[in-house]
């Protein structure tokens, strides 16, 4: 038996923006143990709740993440809106609908970027996040913000898209499916990406779900397991398809995320098409009382959070448990027995998001 | 010989929530195009000139961020993205925040914004490069310090 070596990865490193920390056990070139350490990040903004009443508190919500900012506001909000029985306009729910759509297109777009870029592909990381700068163009224009929206409210949203504007976004996202088409075949069929790819982290059906795997992780290994089905905002309305693979590996993670940007932009166009007209928000009135939960579907996977009120304008406790937190022990299990070169795609393909996962 | 011609330069995430990350690896992007000015996202603190930081800082990332800074060849400059890595921002009064990035390592430009835009990071990034040059005229090696 060879000797065992310890390879620290991180907190910084170039393939990830974020800072994680894995001791990579290592026995020649081959991956025997690895061990994660986190805490770079932790702000404890949960913590917050004591300091900013729960109205307020959507703003630091949205702050859990900058990629996933909008649905972090959206599940915040809806957490308290389900708890305090509170029923928001119809057309709020499906410009929800719509916003969280656009930011799953936005954040799979980043993630494909980040994965060419993880391999070495470095033209192909500049298509991507060419493609969605576009996408961000739409967020600004509706919303005001890049990353952070901050249209949410406890009750409604506060901003309105007009028909015009709806339907012009349509059409660019026409235009976007058509850029994309180029990109997708690069990705699925160039031989050169394909061998960096397929058969690499292979994580079967019974392991995604003994592991507690959520979001594209258990759908590229077989399992539709979607929080879209639940019907919350509009997604009870449309018509919503889940992308699942038999792959198995980052191949087919990979395959997951691509058909899930086309679903994306058809569920807006079915959005735009069906959406009502009406009220953005109704006021509140009164605190929360008691504890209540909901999940939502992130572009990483199942997100929860948990409300627990008082009655006074102070929430007792608030918590999210994130799609990354979800998919760490999946990570480390299919990197035992890997290759060192195959670690960055490994990492790469759960679509890790640590400032969720530390918060 | 002017060292803004080509700097380097290196990104790390204190505890920022990625809002301000994205907006720096955007503004490297062919939309805003960092690298017209010759610069490079290198990932080895021994090749780069310029530090941006984003988000505030903890007892657990202050000394990774002091061991970045202190392999970083002089002169360098530190940038602060965003408005957390500047004061601690929203997450200020966050118990495990200390503050910005001034608490751990000196800065030299400080950009604002939550999360900071991808202009508003260029010309932050163009600034310092000219706190590069001043820094590179009246530097002069300590023979005691070495490497």
């Amino acid at each position: 038996m060879s000797k065992k070596s310890v390879v620290p990865f991180g907190p910084q490193h170039p393939v990830l923006p974020e800072p994680i920390h894995l001791d990579l056990v290592l026995e020649d070139e081959k991956v025997v143990d690895v061990i994660p350490e986190i805490g770079f990040v932790h702000r404890g903004l949960e913590h917050l709740v004591d300091k900013r009443d729960f109205k307020d508190y959507v703003y630091v919500a949205e702050r859990i993440c900058g990629i996933c900012s909008f649905m972090h506001g959206m599940g915040y909000c809806e957490s308290i809106e389900y708890g305090m029985g509170i029923e928001i306009p119809n057309r709020a729910k499906y410009l929800r609908t719509i916003w969280a759509e656009m930011s799953r297109v936005h954040s799979h777009l980043l993630w494909l970027g980040l994965l060419a870029d993880g391999f070495g592909f470095e033209s192909l990381f500049n298509e991507c996040w060419r493609i969605r700068e576009d996408v961000l163009d739409m967020l600004e224009a509706s919303t005001g913000g890049r990353c952070v929206f901050s249209v949410n409210n406890v009750g409604g949203v506060i901003k309105d898209m007009d028909s015009a504007m709806l339907h012009s976004f349509v059409e660019k996202f026409d235009k976007i499916e058509r850029d994309l088409h180029d990109v997708v075949d690069t990705f699925l069929n160039d031989y050169t990406v394909k061998s960096r790819l397929v058969g690499v982290g292979y994580l079967s059906e019974q392991a995604a779900w003994g592991l507690g795997a959520c979001g594209p992780m258990a759908r590229a290994s077989g399992r539709a397991l979607d929080m879209r089905m639940l019907g919350y905002a509009a997604y009870g309305d449309l018509d919503v398809k889940i992308a699942t693979s038999d792959g198995c590996d980052c191949y087919a993670r990979t395959e997951v995320r691509i058909q899930e940007i086309f679903n994306a932009i058809d569920l807006i166009r079915q959005a735009v098409d069906k959406i009502p007209a009406g009220d953005l928000i109704v006021p509140v009135k009164g605190n929360p009382t008691g504890e209540f939960m909901v999940r939502m579907e992130q572009p990483r996977g199942e997100a929860c959070y948990f409300t627990k009120g008082n009655g006074t304008p102070y929430l007792d406790r608030f918590r999210v448990r994130t799609p990354t937190f979800a998919n760490i022990p999946a990570m480390t299990e299919i990197m035992k027995g890997c290759d060192v070169a195959d670690i960055p795609m490994i990492i790469l393909t759960i679509d890790p998001c640590v400032s969720c996962t530390e918060r | 010989m002017k060292l803004s011609r080509s700097p380097w330069l290196i990104h790390y995430d204190c505890s920022s929530c990625n809002g301000c990350d994205i907006e720096v690896l955007a503004s490297t992007m062919p939309r805003y195009d960092l690298e017209r000015f010759g610069i490079i996202n290198s990932g080895d603190p021994m090749h780069a000139d310029i530090l941006l930081t984003t988000g505030g800082c903890n007892a657990q990332n202050a000394p990774v961020l002091k061991q970045i800074y202190d392999q970083m060849p002089d002169p360098k400059v530190v940038v602060a993205v965003g408005t957390c890595a500047c004061t601690g921002g929203i997450f200020k009064s966050c118990y495990n925040i200390q503050g910005g990035t001034d608490t751990v390592i000196p800065v030299d430009v400080y950009v604002t914004g939550c999360a900071a835009r991808p202009q508003s990071i260029i010309d932050g990034v163009v600034q310092a490069l000219a706190i590069l040059d001043k820094k590179y005229e009246s530097y002069t090696e300590d023979p005691k310090e070495g490497i």
